[in-house]
């Protein structure tokens, strides 16, 4: 089959790879008809991911159909769904609480030592995102195999297109769980760093349980546009100071609840910032980490702050006396994707929530590494690219 | 045994974590004809009743569907078995083992017979773990770690390090146990057989 592989930083191809085989009884195999690039790709694409080897197929944004199952799948042929980036057995105590992104049977025995020595104990694993998650082979890819396929994948009833429910694989989920983790109240402010899709899912989530007003903050204006859209208020960091207009659009208070969408790659021009990126490039830290400041010290007093953005390692400068003073609430974790996506699934037939604004891109598989490209270098013109394995190359002009 | 207090001080912990140089010999005190100076030790929560993940570990020739490095477990008859374990450049070691410990649902312990190559005691103990979490599963393994030859064996048999490969198997097993399947990032039969390797 063709699969979107990894080399080195910014250096991704299609190779041709062997073909998935079932290995497990719980397993199932998957012909891809949508895939998407994560922010958190770029993670990868950048180099700030450990763990990864040449040849690790990518992808964990993805959905087909089941094209053969294992004694113990619960799926039949030819049925589509949507596989959660999570891989998680559904019987351990973590999975049987819906803690799924925390599951302790997810991840290969070897393997869970790294993310074991790194964390304490070890977590899920993840499709396409490093041998730390499992070094499972991602849906980046003509096919995959997809393990406790009986827990796992949501079948998707015949007629809804592939682009409405998509993003149930990740995006849509840690956009809902982040503003959940928020614990927003009725006359709330939330406050939303990154108009990426986690922060744009965050603004609608956020509306629809209930917030009055919702501030998002970002510096493209295209994102600022859809964020707009849904009814959030804007503003650009390029132009504004984010903790002064914060305040004044609050009326001194803060907001009530923070939601930093942005994680681990920050972009600005931002004292602390250019210094994280110093210690980043000379190995003395990993993660950058103004927006998660920044949250912190607008927050209102006794305030939430929800942390859907990726962070992988350790940070310093963390404001640990106004997180204290404050009294402030930090709920974060990787998504327990199984846990949303029945409900999600509904909301989106019923018209709640919409999904497919987000796309802006759709292109064959053979065409990734200059999605990659794109998605790196235009994040203004460039929201989601979904990647379709049977999509006819165009023809050259 | 691998749980057992210090005995000098006042705390639960168990003797496995001590910082106590000799935990070992307090270890194999606590061991029936205990075989080894090297004491290692993990305990594991599995979301099953120990009375299952006992009868499982009981029937020994089981236990290489876990153990990675364990090629096969052969019962020779009178509580006697037979271990064949991989070893460097494709060879095998293998050594003779007598149950020393049965306790139905509790424990099993093991001990090498005096001529082994690797000499070696294990015990496993289950007990209910608190709230209504299923069982807490506990290896204890206490060894010689030799040179030589056998030095080398041993390093295979352990991947260099026993107590890596007692985590190891202890997650396969419960990954065995509470999702009937040992999970693998591999997607092809040769890879997954390369990882076994």
């Amino acid at each position: 089959m063709r699969a979107l592989t990894w080399h080195g930083k910014h250096d991704v191809r299609v190779d041709s790879v062997p073909d998935p085989e079932i290995l497990n009884p719980r397993d199932a195999i998957i012909r891809i008809t949508s895939t998407a690039i994560c922010g958190s790709d770029l993670h990868l694409y950048d180099g700030y991911i450990p763990s990864m080897k040449a040849g690790d197929i990518l992808g964990h944004e993805f959905m087909g159909e089941v094209v053969e199952t294992g004694s113990g799948s619960t799926l039949r042929k030819g049925q589509r769904v949507v596989v959660p980036f999570t891989i998680s057995c559904g019987a351990c105590f973590h999975c049987s609480k819906h803690q799924y992104s925390a599951c302790d049977n997810g991840l290969p025995a070897d393997n869970q030592d790294i993310a074991q020595a790194a964390y304490g104990q070890p977590m899920a694993g993840l499709f396409g995102y490093s041998h730390m998650t499992g070094g499972y082979a991602g849906g980046q890819a003509e096919y995959v195999r997809v393990p406790f396929s009986d827990v796992g994948p949501i079948v998707i009833p015949d007629g809804v297109e592939d682009d409405k429910v998509l993003f149930l694989s990740d995006i849509l989920p840690t956009g809902w769980q982040a503003a959940e983790y928020a614990q927003i109240e009725p006359g709330d402010t939330v406050a939303v760093w990154g108009c990426g899709p986690v922060g744009l899912f965050a603004v609608q989530s956020a509306f629809l349980m209930g917030a009055e007003r919702v501030i998002a903050i970002d510096h493209f204006p295209h994102r600022l546009d859809l964020a707009r859209r849904f009814g959030a208020e804007t503003i650009n960091f390029e132009e504004t100071k984010i903790y002064e207009a914060l305040l004044e659009m609050t009326g001194g208070i803060g907001p009530d609840a923070c939601i930093d969408a942005v994680g681990l790659e920050a972009h600005g021009f931002f004292a602390d910032n250019v210094w994280d990126q110093i210690k980043v490039s000379t190995f003395t830290g990993t993660d950058r980490t103004h927006s998660i400041r920044q949250a912190i010290l607008a927050c209102r007093k006794g305030g939430r702050v929800s942390m859907p953005a990726v962070y992988g390692g350790f940070v310093d400068k963390f404001p640990l006396g106004a997180f204290m003073e404050k009294g402030l609430t930090l709920k974060t974790g990787q998504t327990h994707v199984q846990h949303y996506m029945p409900a999600l699934l509904n909301a989106i037939m019923e018209g709640k929530i919409d999904t497919t604004f987000l796309i802006s891109h759709r292109m064959p598989l053979e065409q990734a590494p200059e999605g990659y490209r794109m998605f790196h270098d235009k994040q203004n013109e460039v929201t989601k690219i979904v990647l379709k394995p049977g999509m006819d190359l165009p023809q050259a002009a | 045994m691998g749980t057992g207090l210090t005995g000098t001080q006042e705390q639960d912990a168990p003797i496995t974590t001590s910082k106590d140089s000799d935990r070992s010999d307090i270890a194999a005190a606590q061991l029936d004809a205990a075989k080894g100076d090297t004491l290692v030790g993990k305990t594991v929560t599995i979301n099953r009743p120990r009375q299952d993940l006992y009868d499982y570990w009981r029937t020994l020739e089981q236990l290489p569907a876990f153990m990675e490095n364990v090629e096969r477990i052969e019962p020779l008859g009178g509580n006697r078995y037979r271990w064949t374990v991989k070893a460097p450049a494709g060879r095998t070691v293998e050594w003779v083992a007598a149950i020393t410990e049965e306790k139905p649902g509790e424990a099993i312990g093991w001990t090498s017979e005096e001529d082994a190559d690797v000499a070696n005691s294990g015990r496993v103990e289950f007990r209910d773990a608190p709230g209504g979490r299923g069982t807490w599963v506990t290896a204890t393994l206490l060894y010689d770690p030799p040179g030589g030859i056998v030095g080398k064996v041993i390093a295979k048999l352990f991947q260099r390090e026993p107590a890596i490969q007692v985590r190891r198997d202890l997650r396969r097993f419960k990954q065995l146990m509470e999702t009937g399947e040992v999970a693998t990032g591999a997607w092809t039969q040769a890879q997954r057989a390369e990882e076994m390797n």
